[in-house]
C-alpha cells in the first residue's frame, strides 16, 4: 500500500467502513435477486455522492473535491472488495474525466456539478463491437452548417440504462470527435443488456440525433486527444476496483483454507494449496504496485502513464482471473453454488477483464511502446 | 554550505584524485574484486583501488571505524555511491564477508572476534566462504551432520559441506556444525576457521553451465581453537537464520544478471514485421515476461518507499527472492529461445559472443530457485509466516 496523505487515509477509511457496513456483498446480491433496473439504486449513488466520492476528480469550482486519481483509486478498491454496484466507474471516473479534460465551460457548469452532487449519471459510449477497439469507429456525425446529425450503434455502455448523458465517439470530417449527448435527446434509444455480473450495461443507438458545435467535447476532429487519456484513467481506476475485488476473493479463500477440514486436517495444511496461495499473494502484491504506479503517473502527468496503465490493466485482469478461478476450485462444491460469493466474484472478474481492453489488448499496447 | 554538500565535494575530489582511470570502466564478471590472500587481479590497478578505498574505510562505508569502516551515515553512504557512479567507479571489493558474515558477526560476535575479523574483511585481506549445505541437508538445512566435538582445549570437526561457493579460493570459512545430536536446531553451533587448517579439502564441482563456482568441502579431524566459536554453543541456528536473511537479500538485490536485453536478441534473430516482432507467439510471451519484471521492479520500489516511511514490509520482502528467481529464469529461457540455434551454441566460432554468454546464463539461472533457499521453501515460508496458513 502506497504511503498516503492524511486526507487520503481519511477518505480510504470512510470508504472502507461504508463499504463493509452499508454495502456488503449481501447488498449486491439482493440488488441482483430483486433485478433492480440498471443494477443499483440511485439513492445509494446519491449517498455516495454526499460523501464526496462522485466528485473526487472534479475541481472544487464545479462542486467536486479536486483530489486525484490515486484518491479515487482508494475508494474504488474499497467498493471493489464488496462488489458495490454504483456509478463510480461510469460517472465519477469516466464521464467526469472526459469533461474535466475536454469539456467546455458550459458543459462543465451543467454536468460536472450534477455529477458531483450525485444528480447526473454519465458514461462513455465508445465501443461498437464485442472487443475494445476505441479507434474503430463507424458511428458518424455528419455536419450541416453549425449542427451535426449523429448516427450509429454503441455497445456495452456501462450504466447505459440509467445514464442521463453519453460521451460518444464519432467520425467527423477529418478525424474522430467526442460529443456530449443527453439521453433524452430525440433519436437516442437504449437496449438494456443482462450481463453475467448483474451490473448495468446497455446498447445505445443514435438515429439522426441533432447536435451542435456546443456539444463537442475537446476540439472537433481531435477527440482522441481527450478520449485516450480518459480511457487510460478509466483503465487505471477499474484496475484499482479489480484489485479490491481480487484481494477480497483471495482473503475469503484464505479464510476457508483455515477452517475447512478433510482427512482430519485443515486443508490449509496441504502444501499443494499453500503454494498456490503463496503465488496468488505474489501476483496480488505485484498487481498493487502496478495499480498504484499507474494512478500516480496519471496524477503527475508522467509521460509513461499509458505504459503503466496497460501494465496495471493487463496484470490485474490476469490476477483477478486466476484468483477467482482458485476461489471456486479451493472452495470445492460450495464454490459452485449460487449461495456462495465465489460465483459473484468470478462473474465480475470476467466482465471487468473484458472492459476497456483485455489483458491481450494491453500486452500488445505495452509491447509496441517497448519497441517490439 | 551544508555538511552533506561539503562531504560531497570532498568525496568527489578524493575520488577524482584516487580512482585509477582503468577502474572507471565497466567490469566483466571475471574481474570482480573478491580480495583475499590470493587476490591477483589481471589489472594491478584493481588492487591499488581496493587498498586506497579500504584505507578510507569505504569498502564498507557504514561499518564503524573501529571495525574497518568509515562510520558513514546512510545519507553520506548514498552520496559516496552517487559520486562513485558519477565517474563509473568500479566497486572496490565484493565479498561474502561484507554481505553476509560481517553484519552477523557485528551482531553475535564478541569484541575480540569483531576487532580481528571485521577489519580483515574491510581491507580485503581475507576472503570468506559459507559452510552451510551438506549432501543430506539442503532445504532441510537444520538436518546438518558435520560433527564438532569439544576436546577440552580445542574443537574437532569432521564432516562434509557442499555448494560451498568459491571454497577453493577462500581463506576462511564460516560454518554450521553439530555440537549436540539430541536436538535438531538446538544442537547447531556457528564456527569459523582458516581453510589452510590441516584436514580441510575443497574440490570444485563442475556445473551444467560449464563453470565451477561451488565446491564440495571435506573436514577430516580439523582442529580449531575454541575462541573461533561465534555466540554460544548450540545457539548457532539463530545466527544461521539471520545470515540467511542477508544472503536472500543479497541474492534479491542482484536481480537480473544483465547482458543483452531479450528484445534486442529478438529483433536481431527474429526480426520485425510491420514494426512488431514477426513471431506473434514469442512476442506475447516476451510481453508477459517484461510486464512481470516491470511489476516486480515497481514492487521493490514500493517496498523501499514504505520501509522508509516506517511501515512493516515483511510481507513484500518475503516474495522478492521467489519472484526474482522465477523472472530471471524466464528471461534466460526467452533469451536463448529468441536466438534459435544461435542460443544453444556452446563455444568457439559460428556464434556471437553475447549469445554464448546467454547460453551459459540460461543454465546458471537454474540455480536461482535452489540457492539460498529453494522457491518451494520460500513459498512454505510465505504461506505460513505471511498468510498464516496452518502447519
Amino acid at each position: 500500500m502506497a504511503v498516503l496523505t492524511e486526507e487520503q487515509t481519511m477518505l480510504r477509511d470512510a470508504a472502507r467502513s461504508w463499504s463493509q457496513e452499508s454495502s456488503p456483498v449481501t447488498v449486491f446480491r439482493k440488488l441482483r435477486d430483486d433485478k433492480v433496473p440498471g443494477g443499483f439504486k440511485r439513492e445509494t449513488w446519491k449517498e455516495m455522492a454526499d460523501m464526496g466520492w462522485a466528485g473526487i476528480v472534479i475541481p472544487e469550482a464545479y462542486g467536486g473535491v479536486g483530489m486525484g486519481y490515486q484518491t479515487l483509486g482508494l475508494v474504488l478498491e474499497e467498493t471493489g472488495r464488496t462488489l458495490t454496484a454504483s456509478a463510480l466507474v461510469s460517472t465519477a471516473l469516466c464521464a467526469a474525466t472526459a469533461l474535466v479534460l475536454g469539456g467546455t465551460e458550459q458543459q462543465k457548469q451543467t454536468w460536472l456539478t450534477k455529477i458531483a452532487s450525485g444528480d447526473a449519471i454519465g458514461t462513455l459510449a465508445i465501443d461498437e463491437s464485442h472487443h475494445h477497439e476505441p479507434l474503430h469507429v463507424k458511428t458518424e456525425a455528419k455536419r450541416a452548417g453549425d449542427s451535426f446529425k449523429l448516427s450509429g450503434n454503441k455497445r456495452f455502455v456501462l450504466d447505459g440504462g440509467l445514464a442521463d448523458f453519453f460521451v460518444v465517439s464519432a467520425k467527423t470530417g477529418n478525424g474522430i470527435s467526442l460529443f456530449l449527448v443527453p439521453a433524452n435527446a430525440t433519436g437516442v434509444s437504449k437496449q438494456s443488456l443482462s450481463m453475467a455480473d448483474s451490473r448495468g450495461m446497455a446498447d445505445v443507438s443514435f438515429d439522426n440525433v441533432t447536435l451542435t458545435t456546443a456539444d463537442v467535447i475537446g476540439q472537433l476532429d481531435q477527440g482522441l486527444k481527450v478520449l485516450e487519456p480518459t480511457l487510460d484513467r478509466a483503465r487505471a481506476g477499474l484496475a484499482a476496483e479489480m484489485l479490491g475485488s481480487a484481494v477480497q476473493a483471495f482473503e475469503t479463500t484464505l479464510e476457508y483454507l483455515k477452517v475447512r477440514t478433510q482427512f482430519g486436517k485443515l486443508i490449509g495444511t496441504f502444501q499443494a494449496l499453500q503454494h498456490r496461495a503463496g503465488k496468488m499473494f505474489v501476483d496480488l502484491e505485484l498487481g498493487r504496485s502496478c495499480v498504484e504506479a499507474a494512478l500516480k503517473a496519471i496524477d503527475e502527468n508522467a509521460a509513461d502513464a499509458p505504459v503503466l496503465v496497460s501494465l496495471a490493466k493487463a496484470r490485474m485482469s490476469d490476477t483477478f482471473h486466476l484468483v477467482t478461478n482458485e476461489m471456486v476450485q479451493m472452495h470445492g462444491g460450495i464454490g459452485m453454488t449460487d449461495v456462495h460469493d465465489a460465483g459473484l466474484y468470478i462473474k465480475r472478474a470476467r466482465v471487468t477483464e473484458a472492459t476497456f481492453g483485455s489483458a491481450g489488448y494491453h500486452r500488445d499496447r505495452y509491447a509496441r511502446a517497448m519497441g517490439f | 554550505m551544508t555538511d552533506i554538500q561539503t562531504f560531497r565535494n570532498e568525496t568527489r575530489a578524493w575520488l577524482d584524485a584516487n580512482c585509477p582511470v582503468s577502474m572507471r570502466t565497466p567490469m566483466a564478471e571475471e574481474d570482480r574484486p573478491w580480495g583475499g590472500r590470493n587476490f591477483k587481479p589481471a589489472d594491478p590497478n584493481a588492487k591499488v583501488w581496493m587498498d586506497r578505498m579500504a584505507a578510507k574505510g569505504w569498502t564498507v562505508p557504514t561499518w564503524p571505524k573501529e571495525y574497518g569502516g568509515a562510520g558513514l551515515a546512510p545519507e553520506e553512504a548514498k552520496v559516496l555511491q552517487q559520486e562513485m557512479d558519477r565517474i563509473n567507479a568500479r566497486i572496490p571489493l565484493v565479498s561474502f564477508g561484507i554481505w553476509m558474515f560481517g553484519p552477523v558477526l557485528m551482531e553475535f560476535g564478541n569484541e575480540e572476534q569483531k576487532r580481528k575479523l571485521l577489519p580483515e574483511i574491510a581491507r580485503g585481506e581475507i576472503r570468506w566462504c559459507q559452510g552451510y549445505s551438506e549432501p543430506g541437508a539442503g532445504s532441510d538445512l537444520a538436518g546438518l551432520q558435520t560433527r564438532c566435538e569439544d576436546k577440552g582445549d580445542h574443537y574437532l570437526i569432521n564432516g562434509q559441506k557442499v555448494w560451498t561457493s568459491y571454497a577453493d579460493h577462500a581463506d576462511w570459512i564460516f560454518c554450521l556444525v553439530r555440537t549436540d545430536t539430541s536436538k535438531k536446531q538446538g544442537g547447531i553451533s556457528f564456527v569459523v576457521f582458516d581453510m589452510k587448517t590441516p584436514g580441510v579439502e575443497a574440490r570444485p564441482i563442475k556445473l551444467i553451465s560449464g563453470s565451477s563456482p561451488f565446491c564440495e568441502t571435506f573436514f577430516t579431524d580439523v582442529k580449531i581453537p575454541k575462541n573461533q566459536l561465534i555466540g554460544q554453543v548450540n545457539a548457532g541456528w539463530e545466527i544461521a537464520k539471520r545470515l540467511l536473511q542477508y544472503e536472500r537479500k543479497n541474492i534479491s538485490a542482484g536481480g537480473f544478471g544483465g547482458g543483452t536485453e531479450v528484445q534486442d536478441f529478438a529483433r536481431r534473430y527474429i526480426g520485425l514485421k510491420d514494426g512488431i516482432l514477426a513471431d506473434a507467439d514469442f512476442r506475447t510471451r516476451l510481453a508477459i515476461h517484461k510486464m512481470e519484471a516491470h511489476a516486480f521492479e515497481l514492487t521493490v520500489k514500493r517496498s523501499s518507499e514504505e520501509a522508509r516511511s516506517g511501515k512493516d514490509v515483511g510481507a513484500t520482502t518475503s516474495i522478492v527472492k521467489y519472484a526474482v528467481a522465477k523472472m530471471n529464469q524466464e528471461r534466460r529461457e526467452l533469451g536463448i529461445e529468441a536466438m534459435g540455434m544461435g542460443g544453444v551454441g556452446w563455444d568457439g566460432p559460428g556464434f556471437e559472443e553475447d549469445a554464448l554468454g546467454e547460453t551459459r546464463q540460461w543454465l546458471r539461472a537454474k540455480g536461482n530457485s535452489i540457492e539460498g533457499g529453494t522457491s518451494e521453501i520460500n513459498l512454505n515460508v510465505l504461506s505460513k509466516r505471511v498468510l498464516n496458513l496452518p502447519e
